[in-house]
């Protein structure tokens, strides 16, 4: 038997939570008192954790390496949230959430723990009206929902162009609460760099105070990782700058398995790059998928003209263009999932249709939503004879309410108006599905270790929907950690106050400084920069959008190598203790510089196609899915969950099958 | 797309840390596209620095887009800048020409302290929330069904303006007795619009404008300046709510 148990409880799946939540020991109030946890990170998922925690009794300590909470990365998330409340009424139910999720991630996801992610969908937005999240209302003043790619019903909710902001707002709103009480004890500008173990738990954590440098020790009787995803390892993402692998990778390097780690989602519809100078990837929303159609020339002269400025796109007649999402997939259109839309448009791209200098963009245009709400306000107001220029202002109005702020976003980036000449696009990075192992309790391999939210591998499969991981946040965060971690803490109300003067503090302690005073006095003549771009290109060209094995094997030799070359040539100004960015960014790309490597090793391992990883060596040769990414469900289907072995090369693969008694495997198709 | 590079004089802020004193120092840089974002011409100067064996200038970012409330940059005497409606991390080089001088210092207020060159300490804000930025509900599978209190769209969507901000402080440091009356109305407003704030509409106001005080803040005289460079138009409409909601519950109170 595997050494991995999930602990997916028995019985039929739509029972599996509530009996689970019946028979978890709880702790009594008095004991909770007793008990501390560490949070690490306060997105969404770690805000509604510490949150949730510190109601319930126990005593919290947060930290996160921003000024303040309401700052990670969270904030940025821009579309909106799903939730299986069916209030449209187009046959939405908890099993249709979790069938998409199921699909959407191309069958490589964990059936039960999806299943309980669509459960506890709509308490999500319940809870969030309850601490006043503005989201978008109708007239009739009930909330009103959009649709998001790979799903045929309405069920997100959202709030304009801001709904990660609205969300953690209302989860920092819930641990302000719980901070002005006293009950979480909250470590902004503090980095966590090791984790530390005692007789094999998971006991406390090693932080840098940012400010002053100094190192420090807590302890716990139990530690969530809630640190976010990986992205960044491309140094070119739709992520924060500074997000982050750190957290979960020392995890790692204590023993947490780390699960699919090659699983990265690359977003359709981001601002393509402009310059060697770009420091990172501007997301414009899946949102816009609603509107906006994508399309490039049919014809090269067009193409050609296009990026000499000698013809404007909007100068192209109807069948100029071709819109290829709605003629490869009629069902979906430019409603098919990210995974799909980004390979489609590299496809064109490719193939010599790209529409800006670089050769790497297409066309994301909203002439005819224009046209068509324009047309349909001018009825609703009456105006039968509308001129062609009123009803292109009433269109742009409504598209204004819309997605406003992005349209602006584009404009102050772009220097373009996108009301009146369609917007450039092209796929960038934007999630990874992979991260820390967790069983059915959110539980790392390490005990007392837990991690959520995008830190975490659980939900998603081999390709997330649009929507989900801001759900995924906040049910781990507020509906499912703070049940889950009673059963392991309540063996824990003996165990007394834990020591941070014992030699495993010590030993940790003493390696991070290690780390930091080889950065500091390394004294070589590149920035850190330049290997974290330097470890980008490799990524992008070679473990991105498609994946082949001699590929994969030349990334793993020039990311050793570069990791090499970091260790013996990076040049970090300053000194250790005071507030050194530079610093911080060479803690973080050392980390990503070992994960690189495994994920390149987890794509070289995987022969299939699935969700956001694409090989070339598997794809469908002939039929109606001729061209497609070839899934191989007889070699592949397990989450494969690597154990560190001293170098990232070396690590050991275990495999939790995965079972689908719910579901059908189909082939994923949005013909 | 036309690629104008620019040669620029920049004054920063330098400043070891808080306790040091600071001053402005010049330094000039070249080859500045007009394509840029503000922080990548700051991150080409690091760069720069870097090899030249100077230590880079620290400044506050993350997100990159305007949302996070990070960045926080006084750019030519205007928070965020010379544009509008953006952030520090939003503005484009393409604002400034060819042998500018840019002078580039910290946000400034007493509220706000350096930490190091252009970053400043703002956890004052996050103490005013502390003290009742919150409506009082615990996690629980049982909250009412979010539909069963229809919000009338004119206040979900004033309510949902004021909850914009983003808590960058640009309406502190542009205000001359650096007033946080913008950021702490557009909270107070926020939840005074939508009927789940309402029940501690009272305690809500009168505890954080208390621990705005305490934290230091000016007062307000109705200059306006916060509303001009809020980069998300925060409109001036919040801080006469708050101060309607604040003489209600001080009448109430006694
Ligand atoms: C531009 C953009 C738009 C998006 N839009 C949507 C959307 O519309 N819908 C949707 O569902 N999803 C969306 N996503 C995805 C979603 O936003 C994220 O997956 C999700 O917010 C992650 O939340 P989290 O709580 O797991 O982590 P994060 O929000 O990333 O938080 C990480 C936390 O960990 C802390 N941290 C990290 N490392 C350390 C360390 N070493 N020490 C201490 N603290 C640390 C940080 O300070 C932060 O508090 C979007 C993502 C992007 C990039
Ligand atoms: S009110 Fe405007 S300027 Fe002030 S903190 Fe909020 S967003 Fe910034
Ligand atoms: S860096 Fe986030 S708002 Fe500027």
């Amino acid at each position: 038997m595997s050494v991995l148990d999930s602990k997916v409880p028995e019985g039929p799946i739509k029972d599996k939570w509530t009996n689970h939540k019946n028979h978890i020991d709880l702790v009594n109030p008095a004991n909770k008192r007793l008990i501390d946890v560490i949070v690490v990170g306060t997105g969404l998922a770690g805000g509604s954790a510490a949150a949730s925690l510190a109601e319930m009794g126990y005593k919290v300590k947060a930290f996160a390496f921003q000024d303040s909470p309401r700052r990670a990365h969270s904030i940025a998330a821009q579309g909106g949230i799903n939730a299986a409340k069916n209030y449209q009424n187009d046959g939405d139910s908890t099993y249709r959430l979790f069938y998409d999720t199921v699909k959407g991630g191309d069958y490589r996801g964990r059936e039960a723990n999806v299943y309980r992610l669509a459960e506890v969908s709509a308490n999500i937005i319940d809870q969030c009206v309850a601490q006043g999240v503005p989201f978008a209302r109708d007239y009739g003043g009930l909330l009103d929902n959009r649709s998001f790619g790979g799903v045929l019903v309405s069920r997100t909710f959202y709030a304009k162009g801001q709904t990660g902001q609205q969300l953690l707002l209302g989860a920092y709103s819930a641990m302000n609460r719980q901070i002005g009480k006293g009950k979480i004890e909250m470590f902004n500008r503090h980095e966590m760099l090791d984790l530390v173990k005692v007789d094999g738990k998971a006991r406390g954590i090693i932080v840098r105070n940012l400010i002053t440098g100094e190192i420090e020790r807590h302890s716990a009787h139990a530690v969530v990782l809630a640190t976010g995803g990986y992205g960044n390892v491309f140094f070119l993402s739709t992520n924060a700058m500074g997000s982050n692998v750190s957290a979960a990778w020392r995890a790692h390097r204590r023993g947490a398995f780390f699960a699919n780690p090659c699983y990265t989602q690359i977003h359709p519809t981001c601002i393509p790059r402009s310059g060697d100078y770009q420091s990172k990837l501007t997301l414009m929303s899946e949102s816009l998928r609603n509107d906006g159609r994508i399309w490039v020339p049919k014809n090269k002269e067009d193409v050609e003209a296009i990026r000499s400025g000698a013809k404007k796109p909007v100068q192209l007649s109807e069948d100029e263009r071709d819109y290829y999402l709605e003629r490869r997939y009629p069902a979906f259109g430019n409603l098919v999932p990210r995974d799909v839309a980004s390979r489609a448009a590299k496809e064109r791209c490719d193939a010599g249709f790209g529409v800006n200098q670089t050769g790497e963009a297409v066309f994301l245009d909203f002439a005819s939503a224009i046209q068509r709400y324009g047309k349909e306000q001018a009825t609703v107001l009456g105006e039968k004879s509308a001129s062609k220029e009123r009803i292109t202002e009433l269109g742009a109005a409504v598209i204004k309410n819309k997605y406003g702020n992005l349209f602006q976003m584009y404009n102050k980036i772009v220097d373009q108006d996108p009301y009146t000449t369609p917007m450039m696009i092209y796929p960038a990075v934007h999630y990874t599905m992979g991260g820390l192992w967790v069983d059915y309790n959110l539980m790392t391999t390490i005990p007392g270790c837990y991690a959520a939210g995008e830190a975490n591998f659980s939900d998603h499969g081999a390709n997330r929907l649009g929507a989900s991981a801001l759900m995924q946040g906040l049910a781990d965060g507020y509906f499912v950690l703070p049940y889950t971690i009673g059963d392991y803490l309540s063996d824990e109300i003996r165990t007394g106050p834990i020591s941070t003067e014992t030699p495993e503090f010590e030993a940790a302690e003493k390696e991070v400084r290690e780390r930091i005073s080889k950065l500091v006095d390394n004294g070589g003549s590149k920035s850190v920069d330049h290997f974290h771009k330097e470890l980008g290109k490799v990524m992008w060209n070679n473990v991105g959008m498609a994946r082949n094995e001699a590929g994969l094997k030349e990334a793993i030799a020039k990311i050793r190598s570069i990791r090499e070359e970091f260790w013996k040539d990076v040049l970090v100004p300053g000194g250790a203790d005071e507030l050194n960015p530079e610093l911080e960014k060479a803690m973080r790309v050392a980390d990503f510089l070992e994960l690189g490597e495994l994920f390149a090793k987890d794509a070289l391992d995987r022969n299939e196609s699935c969700g956001g990883h694409f090989r070339e060596e598997s794809v469908e040769l002939d039929g109606e899915q001729k061209g497609e990414a070839k899934r191989d469900d007889v070699n592949y289907k397990y989450v494969a969950a690597w154990e560190w072995n001293n170098d990232p090369g070396e690590a050991n693969l275990h495999k939790e099958e995965l079972e689908f008694k719910d579901i059908e495997l189909k082939t994923r198709s949005y013909k | 797309m036309s690629d104008k590079t620019m040669n620029l004089t920049l004054k920063i802020w330098r400043q070891k840390d808080a306790k040091s004193a600071g001053k402005l120092e010049s330094y000039p840089i070249s080859g500045i596209s007009e394509h840029m974002s503000f922080l990548e011409m700051m991150d080409v100067f690091n760069e720069q620095q870097i090899s030249a064996g100077n230590e880079p200038v620290a400044f506050d970012h993350d997100c990159r887009e305007g949302i996070c409330g990070s960045c926080s940059l006084q750019i030519n005497g205007e928070a965020h800048g010379p544009d509008r409606r953006v952030t520090t991390c939003q503005l484009h080089m393409r604002m400034f020409k060819d042998g500018d001088t840019i002078t580039i210092e910290p946000f400034r207020a007493t509220a706000f302290p350096v930490i190091k060159d252009l970053v400043v300490d703002r956890t004052s804000f996050d103490r005013i929330q502390h003290a009742g930025g919150f409506v009082s509900v615990n996690t629980s599978g049982n909250t009412q069904d979010a539909n069963s209190l229809p919000v009338p769209k004119v206040d979900a969507d004033n309510a949902f303006d004021a909850a914009t901000c983003i808590g960058c402080g640009a309406c502190v440091a542009s205000c001359k007795n650096a007033s946080a009356m913008l950021f702490v109305s557009a909270k107070v407003s926020q939840f005074a619009l939508l009927p789940q704030g309402k029940v501690e509409a009272k305690d809500r106001v009168l505890n954080m404008v208390n621990q705005m005080d305490l934290e230091g803040f000016g007062n307000c005289t109705n200059t306006g300046a916060c509303e001009v460079e809020c980069p998300k138009g925060i409109s001036l409409d919040n801080i006469a709510r708050m101060n309607r909601e604040y003489m209600k519950a001080a009448i109430k109170k006694d």
